[in-house]
């Protein structure tokens, strides 16, 4: 099946590993990813202002992207992307006085006809293919890897576009076990990265990734699995700072969920683009004889 | 003005100068003038009485000089112009936009690398972006310019440069941009870089730069400049064409 594909700035730039390991999985599980003809940022950040329309025309043009290529469904591996494309999404299904400002704004597009479905690749996995099935795809489990599944906020909060419970999500704990992993579970998964605070207050973020990541060594986790670029970025670079201001703390690996899979699907591990990590994510899988 | 100005001017107005020609109001900064159908917008207002100091250069639609932005009489939208390339409609309120002010990233090209982040580093503000598209609107050139400014934001520098590559410098999009983007330097940036080291070098380029460095063409330089206007003229009017000479070849 193809699927249209969103794949938002940072999959393109900090985070191409997600990408590359997500497009192995994809073509491995007998799918195929089109990329959009034309897309544009999603946004970045959905504005929760009321009278703040100005910041939902980014993942609006998107959605009418995906219109004019005759999709109904857009997927992303981005948890941000899928984030503000789902709220605007809702927002002018829900209101009608601010589909028209922004339809009248934009003025020279196609007005949005309000057709498409918005997936992050997480549902899609579950939703369309289906845990189960996948199960039985896995050629490597993860045998005595000891993995906290971590969620962030993006993928859970608000509510009307989360993609699982926002207090007690499974989505990546499911997948784990699917994948033969051993699921280490703390109330830290769903603790924020910091997000955007790593750009001016990097200690603050570096404690929480030390906080977050020391939660799942305390639960006897040897790493964490996400799939949010920015926590990512916030859980492994950071992470790897707290270093300095923790004495004798060491840094665990963090994993894209989709680079896991890859591995576990018996693909290759040069799909998983390790060498863009800053704690090294290969002795631990050489350990437990994954690669 | 100078003297070619006048006669362009006036031959303009001259050829306009017959009975089936009728005549437009325009306004000029708020005031009325009559001037005659079929002139550009540089035309009239120079038949109004103004001489061009600013706001004018190649009078070909290259430079990017003679932004102007104007507004019909009873329209709500703004448009967007180089005054040497639109005829003057009636109704029309003009303004010339003679210079933007815009800052620049300083950099040294050979000290650069392409990477998905280079101009981003330069240009930050490109991260502001909410894609409200005012300044495709705005551009003279037809160019999709938040398009190439969201390929400069995801790393994509070929295809940025690509899409701007029609961009003549008029600099509208930065003035009506709400995120005080400078989106001509921007794509002047992914221009440069994909020429020194996305695209394949010329071979005959790096010859010929080889020669002139060399000096193989410095004795003809100087016979060039001791020569009056007529022997160049006369010099160029004789020039081989190497298409034409090709295409005789050919056949």
């Amino acid at each position: 099946m193809d699927l249209l594909y969103y794949p938002g700035c940072t999959v393109k730039t900090s985070a191409k590993c997600l990408e590359t390991s997500g497009f192995a999985v994809i073509k491995a599980l007998g799918h195929n990813l089109v990329e959009m003809e034309e897309w544009n940022c999603c946004g970045v950040v959905a504005s929760l202002t009321d009278d703040d329309l100005m910041h939902h025309l980014a993942p609006l043009r998107n959605l009418i992207h995906a219109e004019d290529q005759g999709q109904e469904k857009i997927v992303t591996f981005c948890d941000m992307c899928g984030n503000t494309l789902k709220q605007t999404n809702l927002r002018v299904q829900e209101s009608e006085e601010d589909f028209d400002t922004l339809n009248n704004f934009m003025d020279q597009e196609e007005d949005y006809k309000k057709s498409v479905d918005v997936q992050h690749f997480l549902e899609f996995l579950r939703d369309d293919i289906g845990f189960a099935k996948l199960k039985k795809s896995v050629k490597k489990p993860l045998k005595g890897m000891k993995i906290m599944p971590y969620y962030g906020c993006t993928m859970l909060r608000p509510r009307e576009v989360a993609i699982d419970d926002a207090e007690e999500p499974t989505i990546l704990a499911d997948l784990l076990k699917a994948l033969g992993a051993e699921v280490i579970d703390t109330p830290y998964k769903i603790e924020c990265c910091g997000s955007y605070h790593t750009i001016e207050q990097k200690d603050l973020t570096a404690k929480r990734a030390y906080r977050i990541s020391q939660a799942a060594k305390d639960a006897g986790a040897d790493a964490i699995m996400l799939s949010c670029p920015m926590c990512k970025f916030n859980l492994d670079y950071r992470g790897k700072d707290a270093e300095k201001i923790f004495d004798g703390y060491k840094q665990i690996p963090i994993y894209y969920y989709t680079q896991l899979l890859a591995l576990a699907l018996g693909l290759d591990v040069e799909n998983c683009e390790f060498e863009s990590h800053t704690v090294d994510p290969i002795p631990l899988l050489k350990e437990k004889k994954v690669i | 003005m100078s003297t070619e100005a006048n006669n362009e001017a006036a031959r303009q107005a001259n050829a306009a100068d017959t009975p089936e020609v009728s005549i437009v109001n325009i306004f000029v900064m708020g005031k009325r003038y009559q001037v005659p159908a079929g002139l550009t917008i540089m035309a009239a207002i120079e038949y109004a009485g103004y001489q061009l100091i600013r706001a004018c250069g190649c009078r070909a639609g290259f430079c990017g000089a003679c932004s102007t932005v104007y507004r019909k009489d009873d329209e709500q939208k703004l448009h967007f112009a180089l005054a040497c390339q639109t005829t003057v409609e009636d109704g029309m309120y003009l303004v010339q936009i003679p210079f933007v002010p815009a800052s620049k990233a300083k950099y040294m090209i050979e000290d650069l690398k392409a990477e998905e982040n280079t101009i981003l580093s330069m240009y930050p503000e490109i991260a502001r972006c909410v894609s409200c598209n005012t300044c495709t609107k705005s551009c003279p050139q037809d160019i999709k310019v938040m398009m190439y400014i969201q390929n400069a934001l995801r790393g994509d520098i070929a295809k940025a440069a690509e899409l701007s590559f029609d961009c003549i410098q008029c600099g509208m999009c930065a003035m009506r941009c709400p995120a005080d983007i400078k989106h001509y330097h921007v794509g002047q940036l992914a221009r440069r870089l994909r020429g020194k080291y996305i695209d394949t070098q010329s071979q005959d380029l790096k010859k010929r730069v080889a020669e002139v460095e060399g000096g193989q063409y410095d004795k003809e330089i100087e016979e060039l400049v001791g020569m009056s206007e007529e022997q160049l003229r006369g010099l160029y009017n004789k020039r081989e064409i190497e298409a034409k000479k090709k295409k005789k070849e050919g056949e």
